[in-house]
């Protein structure tokens, strides 16, 4: 597996989300992701960084544009140094929210990635990784 | 921040979201069109989102709610222009925006209020309001 070219945004606030969402799109476009493909890791990408802010006091997404020989594809990294999931299992599930959203971010982003990946652990803040391959749906 | 105009016919308020609102950006269009609705008495709301290219469950979250102040108010509100990459995505994010009509475009949502305030009122709605 090859890793092409990175990059690190901060998103600490609203106006950074959209930064997050304007340079998924931009990185999903460049490796050719059909118009589904781009709105669904953006959508993803959007659900992410805001939890981020929301549950994790802020943090960085880091892009990661890959190349494994066969397909292409694009990697998200969404890190902070905030709480941690206490109940990981309970934050998966749609409509649990310990705040005020909708509690649909996490387990959305999952299902509109190929591959989702949670790191967490309480004091220790939360590292997610999804990773969308273009041409899979 | 940016704020998104909203233009007054007849009894309608329309909207039109041409940027890539951040979530404070949403929030101040929700209570400005809740606003909007009471001032002029409006009974139907349009808000076309062609030009957008994500709806997250913020922005998804914001048109339910809206809808449903709007209804709460007296209005009825149609949302417009959704692209199927977006339709696509929302329902796999598992939004279904129950509760929201929607048209294909702004003439047949236009269409669809008329429709909505004649089954309500038993007659046509005329099509510019003076008093106000």
């Amino acid at each position: 597996m090859q890793i092409r070219k990175t990059e690190t945004l901060p998103v600490r606030n609203a106006a950074d989300v959209v930064g997050v969402r304007q340079a998924v799109r931009k990185w999903a476009v460049e490796l050719g992701f059909s118009l589904v493909e781009q709105t669904k890791v953006v959508t993803a990408a959007s659900e992410l960084g805001r939890n981020m802010i929301d549950y994790g006091g802020g943090g960085t997404m880091r892009l990661e544009s890959l190349d494994d020989g066969i397909r292409r594809g694009l990697r998200l990294h969404f890190e902070d140094k905030g709480p941690g999931i206490p109940d990981l299992n309970a934050a998966l599930r749609d409509g649990f929210t310990t705040g005020s959203g909708m509690g649909l971010g996490l387990g959305g982003a999952k299902r509109l990635s190929n591959e989702f990946d949670i790191k967490t652990a309480p004091g220790e803040g939360t590292h997610i990784t999804i990773t969308r391959w273009k041409g899979v749906s | 921040m940016e704020r998104i105009p909203i233009l007054k016919m007849g009894r309608c308020l329309l909207v039109s979201i041409q940027i890539d609102m951040d979530d404070r950006t949403a929030m101040t269009l929700q209570d400005d069109l809740t606003e909007q609705i009471v001032k002029h008495r409006a009974k139907g709301v349009l808000i076309d989102i062609s030009s957008l290219d994500v709806v997250d469950s913020f922005i998804g979250r914001m048109l339910a709610n809206t809808a449903a102040m709007a209804r709460i108010l007296d209005a009825d509100t149609v949302v417009v222009g959704m692209q199927p990459s977006v339709a696509i995505t929302l329902v796999e994010l598992g939004l279904s925006l129950k509760g929201v009509r929607s048209a294909l475009n702004v003439e047949r949502g236009m269409e669809l209020l008329r429709t909505i305030a004649r089954d309500l009122t038993g007659e046509a709605e005329p099509d510019a309001d003076q008093e106000d």
